[in-house]
């Protein structure tokens, strides 16, 4: 027993070294160029070493700035909103059994089967009509078509494990609607809220062509302002860039990889006391 | 100390066309512990929670106190509903549970600690605060569900299957714990079962419902002595009943004459007698001949098939008199006065 779980452990070890090189690999090159000053085929370091990269995209001329609060403005506004919506609508898929349950299911999974590129097509002509194109709302209203799913999804996988017996008794106890759903429900579906939450954000975060189609231009969110830079051929500019832009993942994944795995689990909630 | 009144109380759930609850009426002293008996199905929970607000009756009242408490809402009823399964919330402490329902009503932190040491040492688990719920064993778990639902002082306590979930040491510890308590602080208590035992164990009066009427409201011994119709007397094990006519005090039916007591209902009807009143052995009045079928043994008593012409009678006796009979021969019985009654 002792020998397996420790080959066990070992095995466990590589594949976590094994992923984390598949994940910050790629990564490598983009901080170097955002501190090189000249790095050219087929030299395996840059000549010499500069700031100036970071400064100009910290600077006010770049908008790096201005679009990173942007782009964490519709990212937050298109989180809650999912949580608005999704923590409901989880609710009725995961404790109800209604007619039609599964097409809706459907419907709500399609945005992520079907290419964003196929959906936001559709969705521009709509959108063109109740002027919602060029602006922010609109951008935030159609990055709610990728969020919404996830969310849907884990809170409907929280609330199959929940039972709503606890707030009838809540209330029996003499709390209020509010009440029950602050000391009852809410710590227990919160850690789905948390993951639904962070996925929301993260999908969000990393719209581009939903962004660029209903935003059109306007709306200059960091990946499409990245994307830029990268076609322009500043490698330098854009490592910086894309430092700045991955770093809400990094710290997401960091938060949430102690809480993801393990036994106190997001995808949970009362059904498993 | 509350008078909880029902009055036609029904409920109807949409695409089902029978009612859960068919015009239920019952009468609830103040202070008393009542037993809602009646198979799974029968509508006892659906009226528990129509009194604990958590169901909207169909149509009928419910008062406490003669003053009708429909619209209230469930938290301002002073009416806590203990479940089956406890229901402790499971990532707060035991003591968070039960101080739960004086910290919704905004009593100071202090004050919540002082009466939870006081609530947990009347349940008889005063070391067990700062534990979780899931470390605690069922008995333990509905010890404190039921401090959780004393400590709010209720007008009127449900409770939902009380004993079903213990084993059966348990089940008179926590029989006794109740009634004690209920004794104690004066509580209406409306407890539901399916389990006549349990209701007979624990309630000073039972309601018996069946099929979402209700068949029988009494104290426990009258659904023995006095049963109200030929299923009640069934719900509580009765299983002789034979047709036959009663009149001027004597019951002519396929046993032969047979004297009743007094003020048995004339007429037409069944006799009914509890199959451990049958007396074996001839002794004066009402004793007629018998023949076993099959005897049972069960330990504590015996169960006896007999035969009366085409009638079966059981009985039950005491293992150690009925010892040498077998089946086939004759038995002498005698049914004792008292112990029959007339169904209509």
């Amino acid at each position: 027993m002792e020998h397996e779980t420790l080959l066990l452990r070992r095995f466990r070890v590589l594949t976590g070294a094994l992923l984390i090189v598949w994940l910050v690999l790629p990564l490598v090159p983009l901080a170097i160029w955002s501190f090189a000053r000249g790095w050219y085929f087929p030299d395996i370091l840059p000549k010499g070493w500069t700031l100036k990269a970071w400064a100009y995209a910290l600077s006010d001329t770049s908008g790096v700035l201005d679009s990173l609060g942007l782009t964490l403005w519709i990212a937050f506004v298109a989180t809650a909103l999912s949580i608005l919506i999704g923590v409901p609508a989880g609710r009725a898929l995961g404790l109800y059994r209604f007619r039609g349950k599964q097409m809706v299911e459907l419907i709500i999974l399609a945005p992520v089967i079907v290419p964003g590129i196929a959906v936001v097509l559709g969705i521009h002509s709509v959108f063109i009509r109740l002027g919602l194109t060029n602006t922010v709302f609109g951008v935030i209203l159609v990055h709610l078509i990728p969020t919404l799913p996830y969310m849907v999804l884990v809170m409907s996988g929280i609330f199959s494990n929940y039972d709503p017996a606890f707030e009838a008794q809540a209330r029996s106890l003499g709390a209020g609607p509010v009440q029950t759903f602050r000391y009852v429900t809410l710590p227990a579906i919160l850690p789905g809220i948390i993951v639904g939450g962070l996925f929301a954000f993260l999908v969000s975060w990393s719209q581009y062509i939903m962004t660029l189609t209903i935003g059109g231009g306007r709306v200059v969110t960091l990946p499409l302002l990245l994307f830029n830079f990268a076609a322009s051929g500043r490698n330098d500019i854009t490592g910086a860039i894309g430092m700045i832009y991955i770093l809400p993942g990094v710290l997401i994944l960091l938060v949430t990889a102690r809480h993801l795995s393990g036994r106190s689990g997001a995808v949970g909630g009362f059904g498993r006391v | 100390m509350t008078h909880v009144s029902l009055t036609d109380l029904s409920k109807s759930f949409p695409g089902t066309a029978k009612p859960a609850l068919d015009r239920l009426s019952l009468d609830i002293p103040s202070g008393a512990l009542t037993a809602l008996l009646g198979p799974s199905g029968c509508g006892k929970t659906t009226t528990m929670k129509m009194i604990a607000g958590l169901l909207k009756p169909t149509s009928g009242d419910v008062t406490f106190d003669g003053r009708s408490i429909l619209r209230d809402k469930p938290e301002h009823r002073g009416v806590v509903m203990v479940f089956q399964n406890y229901l402790l919330f499971p990532y707060m402490s035991v003591a968070d549970n039960v101080g739960f329902g004086l910290k919704m009503r905004g009593v100071p932190g202090p004050e919540i600690e002082a009466r939870v040491a006081g609530m947990l040492a009347l349940v008889k688990l005063p070391d067990l605060g700062r534990r979780r719920p899931s470390e605690l064993s069922g008995g333990q778990q509905q010890r404190v569900a039921l401090a959780r639902a004393l400590i709010v002082r209720p007008k009127v306590l449900l409770l939902d299957e009380p004993l079903s979930n213990l084993d059966a040491h348990l089940r008179y510890e926590m029989r006794d714990l109740i009634r004690g308590v209920q004794r104690e602080l004066g509580i209406t208590t409306i407890f539901v079962t399916h389990d006549q035992e349990e209701a007979v164990v624990l309630a000073d009066r039972i309601a018996l419902i069946l099929e979402g009427r209700l068949r029988q409201y009494a104290p426990a011994d009258v659904f023995y002595k006095c049963p109200a119709d030929e299923a009640v007397a069934r719900f509580f094990g009765g299983q002789n009943f034979v047709p036959g006519r009663s009149e001027a005090g004597v019951f002519t039916s396929a046993l032969g004459r047979l004297a009743l007591p007094e003020g048995a209902r004339p007429g037409p009807g069944k006799l009914t007698f509890r199959p451990e009143n049958v007396k074996i052995g001839a002794g004066g009045e009402n004793a007629i001949s018998a023949t076993l079928v099959e005897r049972i043994y069960l330990g504590t008593q015996t169960r006896l098939r007999l035969q009366v012409g085409d009638t079966a009678i059981e009985a039950i006796a005491n293992p150690d008199a009925v010892e040498g009979l077998v089946a086939g021969q004759t038995v002498p019985i005698t049914l004792p006065r008292n112990s029959l009654w007339v169904l209509g």
